[in-house]
């Protein structure tokens, strides 16, 4: 038996954070029905990125909306929405991403729900929370790596506030969004009773950074400052960063400074044996690591890094990446086929069950494709 | 709230350092008991891990961060009476939550096959670097090296720039966070099927999940995103998608397109470029913006993207933020009671369940807090495990 076998979920999201949130539950055994505007869709559908699209849509939709199903409606129908309030009475989850107030104009909030099915499971992700002065902004990646301090933790002390290069924010939403919606399903299972489950992108974000914020709340507000020479984190002492070498990149994590000197044979690191030097005085320890790796290629370095047990990596990209048996092994690749015959790679839900992948051959749903179906099945008409 | 969603489930945390300890504190969040079972003496090695020298009682502050709310057992699993007495809370547990390296709970008798047959209904989850075959194996499972390892790095910073990793430890986060869904997911099918369940993740598959939406479009088209060389902000993403510097501070603008742009800021120059050639001519697009931005304040500029609807934000960092009612209004912070008239603040649980935060003011537990009352129950002397909770 799957993990969620027999859960139903609705899902009103669109773009990323919602719809990542429900992929996963679809993942372990949920069905998952998105309900799209009539003509348009998911404006995801549309989001094309860089110059990649599969069969004129995105490739990121079909990566976020796998192994779903489409119903049309349009929610400003009174006869669309009577339909969906119907399939909504069969359902266990509601899942949204509108900005605050959407879903109450529509006559979908909460407590309208709850009244129709009292052990609903209603979960919504906004941007900034439903109160205060910037409950109106948009909710966008972006923008809340900004405003949340995110972005003085990436890259050197020399360069602009960095944004992690992938949309962070509205990932990590989505996963809070899936674990409170999974912790009040466990409880509707023994009570009968529903539950509000909300999280922002604000409240996310900075639950990200709880271990460095918790350390400015308590050190007198300090910022972090990130260092100047190969950062990779703004509160690890040296060597910790990646490092160029004579054809490529290597990563060193923490490690002993002096032994490390004695490892690769670099005379001037014997020189800091006090511990807090390594933190206090990073960039010049780091810069003399540097002007040392670059003499030899990463595999000679890696060879006596290893041996030593020094914790250090190869630093790859996506085509070095696919031709390592570490990754092919993992199987991490699945091949999903929409209905209209496409075919698409994309990755796979990251964890195993029972030994087993949970994989689904089902891609992207085309707008629309299981409204008929949908309403034969539960009654709609 | 006085009833929350796990109360009653009890979780062993063998777990140490960061991934699967925030797993276990999401755990504790929804309610659940959740007791480490440490080594005698040392315990969970990040006890001892500080970042900026922050140090409260024994324990470094970053322990504390990630292990509020819990309780604390020691065991030496080397030898036999502590393999008993996990055996005695093995049999009252729901769920197990692991980190170590591949072999080593098989080497105590407490992998997932053995534990079933002392809890045939146990939830055992577990947290490897890089799965539990092939030639990664037996490499250290450590936040940076994963990402390096993973592409992630070839995702931040600009393109003329080293690989740049994220400055948090995100493999680590985003597995623990994969765990609790795995966690709780198996939960609910043991309430309908008495069914136990293994679940396994790795850092690697996390963090590759994670980059889904980079990877998808990698696979359709063999070429490796690129990171623009100016302003990069996600190298899918087409101008004028990023940070740029401004008379008095930053502003990100997110996507939008370039004539809407253009009036707005009134930047002409950008227009000598079309929409369908914007991703293609990202990086002069971007130096032209780089130009313009500078000549103003953050303000003036967000006030004229924010008329013509245009996705745009200042760029804060945590004292500006903190400042900020949005962020007050939030209350994120809570205090933690170390029990000797100090405290500490953290952040609490980002999720709201009907309409209350989850919050707890119980501190992290000294090494082996709890061995006599865990003890104690156990051997029947108290109430059971469960009502306790």
């Amino acid at each position: 038996m799957r993990l969620l076998e027999d859960i139903l979920v609705i899902d009103f999201s669109q773009f990323l954070s919602g719809p990542s949130a429900s992929l996963r539950l679809a993942d372990m055994g949920a069905r998952v029905i998105k309900v799209e505007k009539p003509s348009t869709g998911d404006i995801c559908r549309y989001l094309y990125v860089s110059d990649t699209r599969i069969e004129g849509e995105s490739t990121i939709f079909h990566a976020i909306n796998r192994n779903k199903e489409s119903y049309a409606a349009d929610l400003k129908e009174a006869n669309d929405l009577r339909k969906i309030k119907e399939l909504i009475q069969q359902a266990d989850v509601v899942i949204h991403n509108f900005r605050p107030g959407v879903m109450k104009r529509l006559g979908l909030d909460y407590d309208t729900v709850k009244a129709l099915n009292p052990s609903i499971i209603y979960g919504e992700i906004s941007g900034y929370g439903n109160e205060g002065p910037w409950k109106d902004l948009p909710g966008q990646d972006l923008l809340l790596q900004s405003v949340s301090g995110l972005t003085w933790l990436s890259n050197n002390a020399n360069t602009n506030p960095t944004p992690m290069g992938v949309a962070v924010v509205d990932i990590v939403a989505g996963t809070h969004l899936a674990q409170g919606i999974l912790a009040a399903l466990y409880q509707q299972i023994q009570t009968g009773e529903g539950a509000l489950v909300q999280v922002s992108m604000l409240e996310s974000i900075l639950d990200f950074q709880f271990e460095v914020l918790t350390c400015f709340y308590n050190d007198g507000e300090q910022l972090p400052v990130r260092s100047a020479v190969n950062n990779a984190n703004a509160y690890i002492a040296a060597p910790y960063g990646i490092y160029k070498t004579l054809n490529g990149f290597l990563a060193l994590s923490m490690t002993n400074i002096v032994a490390l000197g004695h490892i690769i044979q670099c005379k001037d690191l014997l020189v800091y044996t006090e511990p807090a030097e390594w933190y206090n005085r990073r960039d010049e320890i780091k810069s003399i690591i540097a002007d040392c790796l670059i003499a030899k290629t990463t595999d000679e370095w890696l060879a006596v890094l290893r041996l030593k047990d020094i914790w250090c990596a190869k630093v790859l990209d996506y085509e070095m990446l696919m031709q390592e048996k570490g990754y092919q092994c993992l199987q991490m690749e699945l091949e999903v086929q929409t209905s209209a015959g496409l075919t698409v790679k994309t990755t796979r839900c990251p964890f195993k069950v029972d030994g087993q992948l949970l994989t689904s051959g089902k891609g992207a749903p085309v707008l629309g494709e299981d409204t008929c179906a949908i309403n034969q099945q539960f009654g709609i008409q | 709230m006085k009833h929350l969603p796990l109360n009653g489930i009890t979780v062993l945390e063998f777990s140490q350092y960061l991934s699967g300890p925030s797993a276990g504190l999401r755990l504790a969040d929804f309610g659940a008991r959740v007791i480490k079972v440490e080594r005698p003496e040392q315990g969970d090695a990040g006890r001892k891990l500080a970042i900026k020298n922050l140090w409260i009682d024994d324990n470094s502050l970053l322990f504390h961060t990630i292990n509020r709310n819990k309780q604390s057992i020691t065991a030496d699993l080397k030898n036999e009476e502590g393999i008993a007495v996990i055996h005695q809370l093995i049999k009252r547990a729901d769920v197990i939550t692991h980190n170590f390296r591949p072999g080593v709970m098989e080497k105590y008798g407490l992998d997932f096959n053995s534990v079933k047959q002392i809890n045939p209904s146990i939830i055992y989850a577990t947290i490897s670097g890089y799965g539990n075959e092939g030639p990664w194996k037996d490499l250290p499972g450590q936040d940076l090296l994963l990402q390096a390892i993973s592409g992630l790095t070839y995702t931040t910073g600009n393109l003329e720039d080293a690989p740049v990793p994220f400055g948090l430890s995100i493999a680590d986060y985003i597995c623990g966070a994969q765990m609790v869904q795995g966690i709780i997911a198996a939960l609910i099918r043991r309430q309908k099927a008495k069914q136990p369940a293994l679940i396994e993740l790795s850092l690697l598959e996390s963090i590759l999940d994670f980059q889904f939406e980079l990877l998808t479009t990698f696979y359709a088209n063999k070429k490796q995103p690129k990171r623009s060389a100016v302003s990069n902000g996600n190298p899918l993403l087409a101008p004028p998608y990023g940070i740029y510097k401004t008379g008095d501070g930053y502003i990100a603008i997110a996507m939008t397109n370039l004539d809407v742009l253009a009036s707005a800021i009134d930047c002409l120059a950008i227009l000598q470029y079309k929409q369908e050639h914007a991703f293609v001519e990202r990086d002069a697009i971007k130096d032209i913006l780089t130009a313009h931005l500078i000549t103003h304040a953050t303000m003036y500029w967000l006030e004229k993207l924010h008329d013509h609807k245009i996705w745009a934000m200042n760029v804060l960092d945590w004292r500006q933020l903190r400042t900020q009612d949005g962020y007050k209004q939030l209350g994120m912070e809570q205090r933690i009671d170390l029990g000797n008239g100090k405290h500490f603040i953290t952040t609490r649980c980002p999720i709201k369940i009907n309409g209350a935060y989850l919050q707890s003011p119980v501190k992290a537990p000294a090494l082996g807090e709890q061995n006599e009352l865990i003890q104690n129950e156990c051997s029947g002397q108290q109430h059971t495990i469960k009502s306790m909770a």
